[in-house]
């Protein structure tokens, strides 16, 4: 089943078209990476998607309704989460109220519950506090719920912005590059933790990740940005062997500052 | 170290209720001008040369505010940050330089040289004006450069009203009349000889802060930082320099400004920095701030418009002392520009990322 | 190495030098001359100049790690800022400034070389307490972690209790006012007491802090138990002020009592929030005029509303003006927030002032003959009665606060304060967000200004500048953004002081702007931070000084 279909979805600014005609369907349950060079469009595509930009022509789905244009906490409210390349943590607040923030549509009481402390706002703080506990818990931060979101070690930060994200129960987690600036232990845990998103939760994983061994790892499906345009999508077997790809990869490869380990060559495992 | 935001978003239409709101407010104000405009001029209470007058006088006010608005936008420029305390940068050299001219006037050098003097007390005043401004960044701003965006504003704050109250503690409270040059007394055709003084002043400074920013070595240097912070840095400019002397070149102007604010209006004390602080804040977001000759052009329709506006606006309504509705003016154009047009008329132009 | 230390304590004590030259030709250190703390001869004015000239040590001293290092090269601070006393002190006899600076006068001279005058008499006892001063913080900052401390904390409540001595005289019983306190403030005995009693009471407070890190780890109860206790106790003794508490007292703690409002309603807005208004005098503004408008029979409709009708309807309108202002720079980034709010506040100023709105605002006379409140046939009129109206207001405001910042609503305002991006990414609606800040926070502001319309009977545009403004800014950030014990404490050091200080009145902004400066620069959480922000705010602020010389070419920020 299609969870998000996105149609001749374009986006320019000013002269520069960041985004032309793109179609993509990501499948219910599946974990779809965007890759493609720097300036390739993805972190637009993912701007678009949540509503933060709007695009210039084109049609996004969501669950067979539309959501283009929507008002970015609409968009979320729907399902859709995210975290950022650059981890945007509320960085002055605990780490249990990060994730309480996120949880904050689910959390049903009126202004005078709260300012009565009813027996509804027990309740509902009381549950909202167990389900960010029980988030933390999953991503392996149990323990460090008082903890200052700043003072987290880098990994940890990473774990906090998806279980932020998990907060807000979404059916569709945009995931931009989550393994970024990881050693490759931390990074094998990133992984495992993305699948085990899909696999215990039933979340549906778009990603946008430079790593190519993340990405033929982990992929059921890529879909390859160039300059705006799709120019490539199936699995990473089929993707990998598209000669497009290997030419926006290789023609500009030294340029775009991509070491030769993160090519996608034929025959590299 | 806080995680710097990207663009704002603003590509396509969103609107709301709120948005409709906004909108609405200000289609009410703009009929409410436009109708008292049109009253105004059936009624005719004033004649051309009032009208006239009122031109010249808004062009003279407006280019003060100019040359003190193009310190804020160069400070944005480079820093991304309104320097709160310009406003007092500018009141300093013109508070200061009052004493200079005393001096002068009572040696009797200022009536026998009055060129010399006018020459001295402007130099003098930017001099003041520029320490003024470079203490404000090396104590205020910064060892605060990178924090977050409200720390250097309540700083920004906290220093224009510790400038305003050291110079009133210094001083005094009172205010103070600047002498009379007397070259400068009648009238020039229409003009007041002051306001043609105050012109040409103006147009010289701006035609040397031209020479400096494309001429000069320290010049580039601001206009690369300006436009591309990092990659200034990388290209070897001393980026902090460059900081130190946009403040430096912002404050002289503001202190020229000051002494011929003087020259218009003679009476000068503490509390002179402030309106025409905001005022020329509102004139630098009026051009886009960021944006130098926006700066210029922005200070000349705010002078032009406070002048005219609260006859032409106001009268027809029978408003009783419309004049003092001047600053009402002002302010709501303030309000307006920074709802409806934040990147000002003639755009910001500005280098490199924004921040929100 | 030597030249470079003895290099930067001479920086440091020109620097202080530089300051103490500051502050005396602006008049605060003369004006304080006749202020006595102890005895005959320690007046406030020495007692700044020595803090200056300590500080100069101390602040040489702590770059250094023993003993050896701090007390040698703090007192060369220390001098070297007495030298520069001395310079100022001879400048100002030897040449004619008054002309120019007001404050440049003989006296200035005598109060400067306390007292001995601009000659060698004067410099010697100038070195002698530069020396001293020196020495006092060189060895206070090689003292063991809490005895420096106290000791600086029991001298400043021995300068505070002399300071307080008109204040707290008529309060106290006979026998305690007499053996304290001279003809002018503390008498020598009585500061000698003053200062060991507060030194056991600031050991034993800070033990007892020392031994509750662990003990509240481990048993959580009693804290439950303890809490009401003290809340009780402090609240008896809030109710009780208008009992022991004169005219004059009760007239000052309902001024502070409004700017407890102001700054709990500014706290949503700019603590919780993170949006900085500038205007907030407005929402003062609109709920004097609106009670006094509604109630006094010299403007508008010539009908009269009760206190209590008018009272609700102040307060509504206030939160409609903060919709209203609230609505258009929701958008807005925050320093253009910061100027279009202040611009609101000047506008609502200028109209108020008007001929315009004269018949219906009163221009620049105001308005008097405004309502005061009465219950049944209890007519609250005095500052002491009306005392307990404010204190009811700031308890409500204040219980408002706490429940809306545990509420979702609370976190929302973090959310927003912290990133507003990622705030939306997680479902929070930025414009019911910051609308409910803007009118809450308002709702609290006009409170503030219905009450003291009614207490002071009258209204006038004078009372509403850009100055209140800042002056709730500035209590703010004193106490610490988001804090409410800190608005509480700001309110008593920025309002609560300078009304009590006659003296200081003329120096209330200037110490404001320092106080802005000084507290973004060295402590941005304030003085009782909110707790959890405390740290991260220091450490932002830490960081920025450390990256700002050399690492700004990286751009981080």
């Amino acid at each position: 089943m299609v969870l998000l279909e996105t149609s001749h979805l374009t986006k320019r600014f000013g002269g520069l078209v960041a985004l032309r005609d793109v179609d993509l369907v990501v499948q219910e349950r599946a974990i779809h990476s965007v890759i493609g060079p720097n300036g390739a469009g993805k972190t637009t595509l993912f701007n678009c998607i949540t509503g933060f930009l709007v695009p210039d022509a084109g049609d996004i789905r969501f669950s067979g309704t539309s959501i283009t244009g929507l008002r970015p906490d609409l968009v979320a409210r729907l399902g859709i989460a995210r975290t950022y390349q650059n981890i945007r943590l509320f960085r002055h607040l605990s780490v249990l109220d990060n994730v309480l923030i996120g949880l904050h549509p689910h959390i049903n009481y009126s202004l005078l519950d709260a300012i009565l402390r009813t027996p509804r706002y027990r309740r509902a703080e009381r549950a909202a506090e167990r389900e960010a506990r029980e988030l933390l818990a999953f991503v392996g931060l149990a323990g460090k719920e008082f903890f200052t979101a700043a003072n987290l070690p880098y990994g940890d930060q990473r774990r906090l912005e998806i279980a932020r994200a998990l907060a807000l129960r979404p059916k569709l987690l945009l995931l931009d590059e989550p393994t970024a600036g990881m050693n490759p232990h931390e990074t094998e845990e990133m992984i495992r933790l993305i699948r085990r998103l899909r696999d215990e939760r039933g979340i549906t994983i778009l990603l946008i990740e430079h790593d190519m061994k993340v990405v033929m790892n982990i992929s059921d499906v890529v879909t390859v940005l160039d300059f705006g345009e799709k120019i490539a999508e199936g699995t990473p077997e089929e993707v990998r062997r598209d000669p497009r790809v290997i030419e926006a990869y290789l023609g500009r490869g030294a340029a775009s500052g991509l070491g030769p380990s993160t090519l996608p060559l034929p025959g590299e495992a | 170290m806080t995680i710097a935001a990207p663009r704002r978003f603003t590509g396509g239409r969103r609107i709301d209720i709120s948005q409709l709101i906004v909108w609405a407010i200000g289609g009410i104000l703009l009929a409410i001008v436009l109708l008292g405009s049109i009253l105004t001029l059936r009624a005719g209470h004033y004649t051309a040369a009032q009208w006239r007058d009122f031109v010249v006088f808004g062009i003279a006010q407006g280019a003060i505010y100019a040359l003190i608005a193009l310190g804020y936008t160069m400070v944005y420029g480079v820093l991304r940050m309104i320097n709160f305390a310009h406003g007092e940068v500018f009141m300093s050299g013109a508070m200061t330089t009052f004493f200079l001219a005393d001096y002068l006037n009572r040696s009797g050098f200022l009536k026998a040289h009055p060129w010399i003097s006018l020459v001295a007390m402007l130099l003098f005043s930017g001099l003041v004006s520029m320490t003024v401004a470079v203490l404000v960044e090396r104590i205020a701003y910064r060892p605060l450069r990178g924090a977050p965006r409200l720390v250097p504003l309540i700083t920004a704050v906290g220093a224009s009203f510790f400038l305003q109250y050291t110079f009133r503690g210094l001083f005094g409270s009172g205010v103070r009349a600047y002498p009379a040059i007397p070259v400068l007394q009648g009238k020039l055709w229409v003009f007041q000889k002051t306001q043609v003084a105050v012109f040409i002043g103006v147009l010289i400074t701006l035609a040397l802060l031209v020479l400096f920013l494309q001429r000069t070595r320290a010049g580039l240097a601001i206009r690369a930082v300006a436009e591309d912070r990092e990659a200034a840095a990388l290209m070897g400019v001393d980026v902090d320099r460059a900081i130190v002397t946009t403040f430096a070149v912002g404050g002289f102007m503001a202190g020229i400004a000051g002494v011929l604010y003087a020259l218009v209006f003679v009476q000068v004390q503490f509390f002179m920095g402030f309106l025409p602080g905001i005022k020329a804040f509102t004139a630098a977001v009026l051009g886009g701030i960021g944006n130098l000759p926006g700066a210029a052009v922005g200070g000349l329709v705010l002078g032009v418009i406070e002048s005219i506006g609260p006859s032409l606006f106001f009268d027809g309504y029978g408003i009783r002392a419309a004049h003092q509705l001047k600053d009402v003016i002002a302010f709501t154009i303030l309000v307006l520009i920074l709802i409806f047009r934040p990147t000002g008329l003639l755009g910001e132009r500005l280098g490199g990322e924004e921040r929100v | 190495m030597i030249v470079r230390a003895a290099r930067r304590a001479i920086f440091i004590g020109l620097v202080a030098g530089i300051a103490a030259w500051h502050l005396s030709l602006v008049g605060l250190i003369p004006a304080f001359a006749q202020r006595r703390l102890v005895g005959d001869t320690l007046t406030f004015s020495y007692a700044l100049l020595i803090a200056l000239l300590a500080l100069a040590a101390f602040a040489t001293g702590r770059r250094y790690p023993g003993a050896a290092q701090r007390i040698p090269w703090g007192i060369l601070s220390a001098l070297v800022s007495s030298l520069m006393l001395f310079l100022l002190a001879l400048l100002v006899t030897h040449l004619n400034l008054r002309q120019i600076l007001l404050n440049a006068t003989p006296e200035l001279a005598r109060v400067l070389t306390f007292g001995g005058g601009a000659s060698g008499a004067g410099l010697v006892r100038l070195l002698l307490i530069g020396l001293l001063a020196g020495l006092f913080a060189g060895g206070l900052s090689a003292l063991p972690r809490p005895w420096g401390r106290v000791i600086v904390s029991a001298a400043l409540m021995t300068l505070l209790l002399g300071l307080l001595r008109d204040v707290l005289g008529p309060l106290l019983p006979q026998v305690v006012t007499s053996f304290l306190y001279g003809t002018a403030g503390l008498s020598l005995a009585g500061a000698v007491v003053t200062f060991l009693l507060a030194a056991v009471l600031f050991t034993l407070r800070w033990s007892l802090r020392a031994n509750a890190v662990t003990a509240r780890a481990t048993a959580a109860v009693p804290a439950t138990v303890r809490q009401p206790v003290i809340q009780a106790l402090l609240l008896l003794i809030l109710a009780s002020v208008p009992l022991w508490a004169g005219l004059f007292l009760s007239n000052v703690a309902d001024f502070v009592g409004f700017y407890i409002l102001m700054g709990l309603g500014l706290n949503l807005v700019l603590g919780f929030a993170g949006l900085l208004d500038l205007g907030y005098v407005a929402f003062f503004a609109v709920g004097a005029y609106t009670m006094a408008v509604l109630t006094s029979p010299e403007v508008g409709q010539r009908f009269t509303l009760d206190f209590w009708v008018a009272l609700p309807i102040a307060v509504v309108t206030t939160v409609l003006a903060g919709l209203l202002v609230g609505l258009p720079v929701l958008r807005m980034r925050g320093d253009y927030l910061a100027i279009a709010t202040l611009g609101f506040g000047e506008i609502v100023r200028l109209l108020v002032l008007s001929d315009w709105l004269k018949p219906y605002l009163g221009g620049a006379q105001g308005v008097t003959r405004i309502a005061r409140p009465s219950i049944a046939s209890w007519r609250i009129d005095s500052p002491q009665e009306f005392y307990l109206l404010v204190l009811i207001s700031c308890l409500f405001a204040w219980f408002l606060s706490v429940r809306l910042r545990d509420s979702r609503l609370g976190r929302s305002w973090f959310a927003i304060r912290e990133d507003e991006h990622v705030a939306q990414a997680m479902g929070i609606n930025r414009v019911t967000v910051k609308l409910s800040a803007f009118a809450i926070g308002a709702s609290f502001g006009g409170l503030s200004g219905a009450l003291f319309a009614s207490l002071v009977g009258s209204v006038v545009p004078a009372s509403f500048s850009l100055l209140v403004s800042i002056n709730v800014v500035a209590l703010l950030v004193l106490g610490g953004m988001g804090s409410l014990p800190g608005v509480v404490v700001g309110a008593l050091a920025l309002v609560g002081l300078p009304e009590l200080l006659r003296e200081f009145q003329e120096y209330r902004l200037l110490v404001y702007g320092i106080v802005l400066i000084a507290m973004m620069l060295f402590r941005p959480a304030g003085l009782l931070p909110e707790r959890i922000h405390r740290r991260e705010l220091e450490e932002a602020v830490e960081e920025a000084r450390e990256i700002a010389p050399a690492e700004i070419a990286t751009g981080r920020g």
